[in-house]
């Protein structure tokens, strides 16, 4: 085992020998790389740090960290800052399903949250645009984590400023994890939904409240077991969640959001109206629920 | 000295230290032979003999059932039948998809046996021997760990395998342990080979549907055997009684799960908390009840 690192790991045009030799997993992602190649953005070429986990040196996440941001946030200032806290298991059982909570200072005034996994094949997880029913203090998703990596979570706050924080994760293989039958069940009840909110507590606080959404994600890395082709990457890529017209938040995802995704989020509700959620997948498949908040009796 | 092992091994059900050499094979009904599989994962040393294998000997004809989780284990196995019998091996049955039980399918190749297996594990094979292949490679520290054989003879609910005067009945089931489950039952000794829809001693392991698998315990339940044949554990154990502790574990994760999920809690967490109170009374039960719990977690959300 134990492929070494080599200067020819790095590089755009190294794309399909980094994903062939640098690491034993990753060979299944070729069709990928040259989809993403192909149809992708300016993120996906950015070389991802692909050496053995233990030689990886800080600085290299360093590195890599400074050129996904730079891409992200079109090279500006991101300024580490101990506003915003993120959480996650240190080491994942199932790399796939990965949660990862991110809380804001209350003082912080966020309007969008980004979750980068820096050494993900796309390393944005998800960007979160918050309305003005929502609490943008607390926002849990859960992703899958295909090499050890850095995970960051960037804050835009109101004055168009950007702080981050970061959590390194030891989870791998979470994108090219062989097929199950949970993927074909996935997909048989596509677009189901689930909301859990949580009863409201006497100090009139924001409500935590949990959506579930039943899509197969497929990152187009995972092999299709009677073709044995790669399933097509479908993934879901916005959610808008409303009541009674007025927006919670807006997330755009993408292939790193574990299957079925999951959001958890904090919301003022205005009353007792149902929350609207809209999903839309990559390929322009539209889902729609309206559902109630019917809060377990406290 | 190895019957008087082979004997021990069946009252005591075969310490680790008993199977320094897992080729051997006991019987445990009259023409009904099973190497003991060891309560480890897969290493150079055991040679993925990890999971309960061996054969049914006919009047005219034999069947391996599971023909173990390498080549060298699937090769000592066969050395095994012909020490016993020289009668054909005619059919090699597969219990499910996993490399502890079919990467041995290769070694018998030569006997151009019928390779049995549930409807589903052609493509179970495709997904996943590739990958399991470059794992247990490895595992064993071999270039060769062996390979299963895609089976050509599909069981779609049950079949029935003629082995000379002694007619063996398969069963498959639904996504239970695993998706591609199936079983054995030779009426003449009540002996039901019950692949890993059973396991005893060792923590059962979820690659499948939770909620399946306790239905598929209750199938198994009302089969009329004396005695079954774990994937894993005893090479015996009395039926039904032998199936309590598993189904006692299963429901446990079962109860925990749900009420985790009721509470709002995440997979990590379930993970560390679900049937904690079945710790101490498995044997690597800190390497997979963590994992069954993120498999029932998935699968339990949605009900």
């Amino acid at each position: 085992m134990g492929m070494k690192a080599s200067a020819s790991c790095f590089g755009k045009k190294e794309a399909k020998k980094l994903f062939s030799g640098c690491r034993g997993p990753l060979r299944t992602a070729y069709p990928f790389v040259r989809f993403f190649l192909q149809k992708r953005t300016f993120l996906f070429l950015l070389p991802p740090i692909a050496q053995a986990h233990a030689e990886e040196t800080e600085a290299a996440r360093a590195a890599r960290w400074h050129d996904v941001a730079a891409a992200i946030f079109h090279g500006k200032h991101v300024q580490n800052s101990s506003l915003l806290q993120l959480e996650a298991p240190p080491r994942a059982l199932d790399a796939a399903l990965v949660p990862v909570t991110i809380t804001a200072d209350p003082s912080a005034r966020v309007v969008a949250l980004t979750l980068v996994i820096d050494d993900n094949p796309a390393p944005v997880a998800a960007t979160v645009h918050f309305g003005p029913l929502a609490d943008p203090h607390l926002l849990k998703l859960r992703i899958r984590v295909d090499q050890y990596t850095l995970v960051h979570a960037v804050a835009e706050l109101q004055d168009g400023s950007l702080i981050s924080t970061a959590r390194f994760i030891k989870a791998a293989g979470g994108c090219s994890a062989p097929g199950t039958t949970n993927q074909q069940e996935a997909m048989a009840r596509i677009g189901r939904m689930r909301l859990r909110v949580d009863p409201p507590d006497a100090s009139g606080r924001a409500q935590d409240a949990e959506l579930l959404i039943s899509h197969p994600n497929f990152n187009g890395m995972q092999m299709d077991p009677l073709t044995r082709f790669y399933t097509p990457a479908r993934y879901v890529q916005t959610v808008r969640v409303t009541q009674a017209g007025q927006t919670v938040f807006t997330l755009d995802g993408d292939i790193s959001l574990a299957q079925d995704p999951a959001i958890t989020f904090a919301f003022h509700p205005a009353g007792n109206a149902k929350l609207d959620v809209e999903v839309e997948d990559n390929t322009k498949a539209v889902f729609r629920s309206h559902l109630t908040l019917n809060n377990p009796p406290s | 000295m190895r019957h008087i092992l082979t004997s021990l091994c069946i009252v005591w059900a075969c310490p680790a230290g008993a199977t320094a050499s897992p080729s051997i094979s006991q019987q445990v009904a009259p023409g009904i032979f099973v190497r003991h599989g060891a309560c480890q994962d897969a290493t150079q040393a055991n040679r993925d003999a990890i999971a309960n294998a061996g054969f049914v000997i006919g009047a005219n004809a034999v069947a391996v059932i599971d023909p173990g989780g390498s080549m060298a284990d699937g090769l000592s196995l066969r050395n095994a039948i012909h020490q016993h019998t020289r009668l054909p091996i005619r059919f090699v049955i597969m219990t499910h998809a996993h490399p502890d039980h079919v990467f041995g399918a290769a070694a018998f190749l030569p006997d151009h046996p019928v390779f049995v297996g549930h409807w589903r594990l052609p493509a179970a094979l495709a997904t996943r021997a590739a990958y399991d292949r470059h794992r247990l490679a490895v595992s064993l520290h071999t270039a060769d760990p062996g390979a299963p054989v895609t089976p050509t003879s599909l069981v779609h609910d049950t079949a029935t395998l003629d082995l000379g005067g002694r007619i063996i009945t398969l069963r498959a089931y639904g996504i239970a342990h695993s998706d591609t489950d199936l079983t054995v039952f030779d009426a003449s000794t009540a002996t039901l080979w019950a692949g890993d829809l059973l396991f005893v001693g060792r923590v059962p392991s979820l690659d499948g549907n939770l909620t399946g698998w306790l239905r598929a315990l209750d199938m198994l339940q009302v089969v009329p055997a004396a005695r079954a044949i774990p994937g894993h554990g005893p090479v015996t154990v009395a039926w039904p009684a032998g199936a309590a502790d598993e189904r006692r574990y299963l429901t446990t994760l079962l109860h925990d799960v749900r009420a985790d999920i009721a509470k709002g809690e995440d997979p990590d967490h379930v993970a560390a908390h679900a049937a904690q109170s079945e710790r101490g009374r498995w044997c690597l039960f800190d390497d997979y009840n963590g994992h069954n719990a993120i498999v029932a977690f998935k699968e339990l959300q949605w009900e």
